[in-house]
């Protein structure tokens, strides 16, 4: 048996029967770490010594309870269905997390150690899972490759010489290459659905207010969700039972009861109302990415689903309403990197606002600086009502777009990605190419409704192809049903594998 | 031209905090004077992915200062960011309200200098949090932010520019000050910062149009704002006729040079790039909840005043002193309604309690002793336990270490001589040491009564009871 290879699902099963110890997953995913490590870069830090130290703790008191069990049965036995303790998991770096740095992969918080845990962290310690380490991002979550990390580049682990994808591209590839069970990503326009797209792996962005941002240190506030990057759709529904729900310290989380996703998975969406939305299908869109999109459309019809061609004319407003919005929101929450109270501060200034500009100035990359002055521009006086208020209405006109479709739809499907992985390089020194490769994810965020990413197929180069279900506010257990159904039916973890290549 | 064709205009924007128990957007308490950084949090220290949460108490407060300075309270109203980059500001924006206050539209009646009723305005109340305090550093020569007053709740109450004097501007303020007491929503301790204004001064030719106006920032004694304002007033008098046109500026007022100076950057120039708060939910408010703050505001000074002039008898001068602060009002009605004696309360906190507090420069908030203090004293004078000369030592004493009066006679020994005997033996004893004094008050000079009273009061150290003194005196030296 290869552990590593494993679903978390499947970890349960054997956990449960006591045919692994939680020291002997994690064990085996260090030592996966230990191996990949070197050819993927995931990782910011690998909290090895941590990891195991939890798993063993968490054996014995299991060993205890157990005991208790066998003579307590129904009630406990219950626990014991959805019970995770043991499973180890990845954090992307900008999940703050108490003892254990939190760099956003930028060398303005390259040392910074967070006082307190994100709400999300604190779900996952509290469900009792060992913290394999911090993965690697774009800094501040701010790309679509993983380029951006100051810390280190990320590969794919399909083609090491093409990018994972990102911002949570630490994240996807971890999960791809074996090296987490699973990971937490989080999506300001495509984050999570596109590495996971680029990368072969499930990728979740749950509502906006589904799951806590506190402790999320934020880019875009309007727009981030944290959400879950599984091998599988079971393991996405797995992991946002532990993430979601209302949270007091967020306000702008939302009370809607809880569920277990887990329930939704029916395998069946006979009588399902997908709509393909035309313009999500343009000229942009890779030959390859539309062919195998077809298939799945093709594959849904036989499965029972009702699928059919309609207009989303939305596209074109917003991929710039959401960079006016993004940048506006980051160009704010970015200034608390100011060099005064935590993290990088210039060596030389001589008064305050030197302090300021050259802490900044040397503390943040390229990609953060552009999105900062872009947000300081448009939220000038003079140019406020032109870009930031426009933008609002524009965001509220795509709201509307995709409330029209939920009427008509239960999901819309759509590509994750205009291509698959590109190289490493190829696009870097061109930013607007690169916010291209947002053009399919950025509206859901826009729109604050949930979508998932999952693979259904190869390129003729053997590159992962992503597609994307997008279902309204908070029904996510519309569209983990639908790519659960067409995940059993293609079967693509049994199918493809990543090679690590080498070009 | 003179002064005289000149009007002063001034609008006031007047910061205060208020005194919820714990800050605006996390449950660090909001208290002062604690050791620098112990009353902070990832919230209001700005630590990342750190998100507010707005204390409902904040919005409360501020409704209530709303409907007690008769404004419009907004149903619909919100959070915005104010960005700027500064050391006491830990996530480099104010989280401040921009186009939507909570309240709005409010006027404050107060007396012109004729001494007839007039309303001031007030343009919009909204609430905010409060920035950390820098401390400069003497032996290290730099600066040290201690972020304890960070996300300590503010409302600012934004009035038009309807004052025309320093004195007006004086009068609005404490108004508006007592109001704030009343309601109980701030402490307005101002030597603590809980009450600071920023003040817009500007002067016009009479039927000519408003005059470019100067802000003079953070200033909180109601003593410098009304000399800043007769300082600014001469100042831009003087330059508008020496043929000077006044730049829209930021000053700091200089309390020992006794003149404003023009701060070095320039804020005015600054772009705020105000813009919705992502963090936090519009603020809804039903009509049933503003309608119950309003029925449960308490008596406002007016109202009080008006009871007090006809239920208590009290002069309006009275009236007017007792509310124009909470802190003497509450105390006078509390310590009236213990020894009975409105009038005597009245008039130890109109006379010697306002004057020892002068001496000292201390608010009617800062009195140190109860209600109950200031009856017994009153009450121990009333019985004749103690004179009231004795009784102006007891004050002395409350001030000092405040404790129960009647422990502060028997402790210092000060409880009145009334027996018959013991009186008339002092009196027979100064009587035979001041003989010129018997012949004095024979040939007709009544002084010599008092003179002689003194010295008997003097051999009792102040303790005998001065009417049997003077009864018993006269009766001996008319025998």
């Amino acid at each position: 048996m290869n552990i590593t290879e494993l679903t978390v699902h499947e970890l349960q099963e054997k956990l449960k029967n006591k045919e692994l110890t939680s020291y002997e997953i994690t064990k085996a995913y260090i030592d996966r770490i230990n191996e990949k490590e070197n050819e993927v870069g995931a990782f910011v830090t690998v909290t090895e010594d941590l990891a195991l130290e939890q798993a063993k703790k968490i054996d014995e008191e299991n060993n205890a309870e157990k005991a208790y069990a066998e003579n307590n049965s129904e009630q406990a036995k219950k626990e014991e269905d959805n019970n995770l303790a043991g499973i180890p998991i990845g954090i992307k770096d900008n999940l703050c997390t108490k003892g254990i740095r939190t760099t956003c992969s930028s060398k303005m918080l390259e040392n910074f150690i967070a006082p307190y845990n994100a709400t999300v962290v604190e779900n996952v310690l509290k469900e009792k899972m060992p913290v394999l380490g911090k993965l690697n991002m774009d800094e501040f979550a701010m790309g679509s490759s993983t380029e951006n990390s100051s810390i280190k580049i990320t590969h794919n682990p399909w083609n090491l010489s093409k990018v994972p994808g990102g911002s949570s591209g630490g994240s996807a590839a971890a999960v791809a290459s074996n090296m987490v069970p699973w990971a937490l990503g989080s999506d300001t326009g495509g984050s999570i659905r596109q590495p996971a797209s680029l990368c072969g792996v499930v990728g979740l962005k749950p509502t906006y207010g589904l799951v806590s941002r506190y402790g999320l240190v934020a880019f875009a506030s309007s727009l981030d969700q944290v959400g879950p990057i599984t091998k599988d759709v079971r393991d996405s529904a797995l992991l946002l039972n532990v993430i979601a729900g209302h949270d007091e310290k967020d306000t702008t989380s939302c009370n809607v009861p809880k569920v277990d996703y887990t329930k939704a998975l029916k395998n069946d969406v006979k009588g399902l109302k997908i709509g393909v939305p035309r313009e999500f299908f343009g000229d942009g869109i890779d030959k390859e990415v539309k062919e195998k999109l077809q298939e799945a459309i093709e594959i849904y019809k036989e499965l029972g689903a009702i699928v059919e061609e309609t207009s989303l004319n939305v596209a074109e407003y917003a991929l710039a309403t959401y960079y006016i919005i993004a940048c506006a929101e980051a160009s704010s929450n970015l200034g608390r990197f100011d060099g005064i109270r935590y993290g990088y501060r210039a060596k030389d200034y001589s008064n305050l606002k030197e302090l300021f500009v050259n802490s900044r100035t040397e503390g943040f990359g390229d990609e953060v600086k552009r999105r900062i002055i872009l947000g300081t521009y448009v939220l000038s006086s003079g140019y406020y009502d032109a870009y930031y208020k426009k933008a609002q209405k524009a965001r509220t006109f795509v709201k509307k777009q995709f409330d029209d479709q939920f009427k008509k739809y239960d999901v819309l499907l759509t590509p994750v990605s205009p291509t698959t992985a590109f190289n490493i390089g190829e696009k870097k020194d061109n930013p607007l190419e690169m916010y291209l490769a947002d053009i399919c994810t950025v509206s859901i965020n826009v729109a604050s409704v949930p979508a998932i990413s999952l693979p259904c197929g190869v390129d003729s180069r053997g590159m992962p192809i992503g597609m994307q279900l997008i279902g309204d506010r908070f029904k996510e257990e519309t569209i983990l049903n639908a790519a659960y159904t067409f995940e059993q039916k293609i079967k693509f973890r049994e199918n493809y594998k990543p090679e690590f290549k080498k070009n | 031209m003179s002064s005289e064709d000149y009007e002063l205009v001034v609008g006031l924007e007047v910061h205060a905090e208020l005194s919820t128990k714990t800050k605006i957007f996390c449950s660090c308490e909001s208290s002062y004077g604690e050791e620098p950084n112990t009353n902070i949090c990832p919230v209001c220290t700005g630590m990342p992915g750190a998100l507010p949460v707005l204390n409902e108490k904040v919005v409360e407060y501020a409704v209530k200062a709303g409907l007690a300075t008769n404004c419009t309270i907004s149903k619909d109203s919100k959070n915005d960011r104010k960005n700027y980059f500064y050391p006491d500001t830990p996530r480099a924006y104010q989280i401040s309200q921009f186009d939507k206050p909570l309240c709005e539209h409010g006027y404050i009646e107060i007396e012109d200098d004729n001494g007839n009723p007039k309303k001031i305005r007030i343009l919009r109340i909204h609430i905010e949090d409060d920035a950390g305090k820098l401390n400069h550093n003497e032996f290290t020569g730099g600066s040290l932010v201690d972020l304890n007053r960070a996300g300590v709740p503010l409302i600012e109450i934004v009035s038009e520019p309807d004052i025309r004097s320093s004195k007006e501007a004086d009068r609005y303020l404490k108004k508006l000050k007592s109001i704030l007491q009343y309601i109980d929503v701030s402490d307005c301790k101002m030597q603590e910062g809980s009450l600071r204004a920023d003040v817009n001064v500007s002067v016009h030719k009479r039927k000519e149009p408003f005059g470019t106006r100067c802000e003079m920032k953070n200033m909180n004694s109601f003593k410098s704002i009304q000399r800043a304002i007769d300082y600014e007033k001469d100042r831009q008098i003087y330059e508008v006729e020496h043929g000077n046109t006044i730049t829209q500026e930021s000053l700091r007022w200089d309390d020992l040079d006794g003149r404003t100076y023009q701060m070095r950057d320039k804020e005015d120039a600054q772009d705020y790039r105000y813009f919705p708060e992502p963090d936090l939910v519009a603020i809804r408010l039903s009509d049933e909840y503003i309608e119950k703050i309003k029925e449960e505001l308490p008596e406002m000074p007016e109202s009080r005043k008006e009871r007090y002039m006809k239920e208590l008898g009290l002069s309006e001068k009275d009236a007017n002193f007792l509310t124009s602060s909470k802190a003497y009002s509450d105390m006078f009605e509390k310590a009236g309604e213990i020894c009975k004696n409105y009038k005597a309360v009245c008039n130890w906190l109109n006379s010697d309690i306002a004057r020892i507090l002068n001496e000292k420069e201390l608010e009617p908030e800062q009195i140190p002793f109860s209600a109950e203090h200031l009856a017994g004293l009153v009450t121990l004078i009333d019985k004749g336990t103690i004179s009231s000369s004795i009784g102006k030592k007891v004050l002395d004493e409350l001030f000092e270490n405040p404790r129960n009066p009647e422990k502060i006679i028997e402790e210092k020994g000060w409880i009145q001589i009334s027996d018959e005997s013991a009186i008339k033996e002092v009196v027979l004893k100064v009587l035979e040491s001041n003989p010129q004094s018997i012949i004095d008050f024979k040939a007709g000079k009544d002084r010599a009564l008092g003179f002689l009273v003194g010295q008997a009061m003097k051999e009792t150290k102040g303790k005998a009871n001065p009417k049997m003194l003077n009864e018993m005196f006269l009766e001996e030296l008319k025998k």
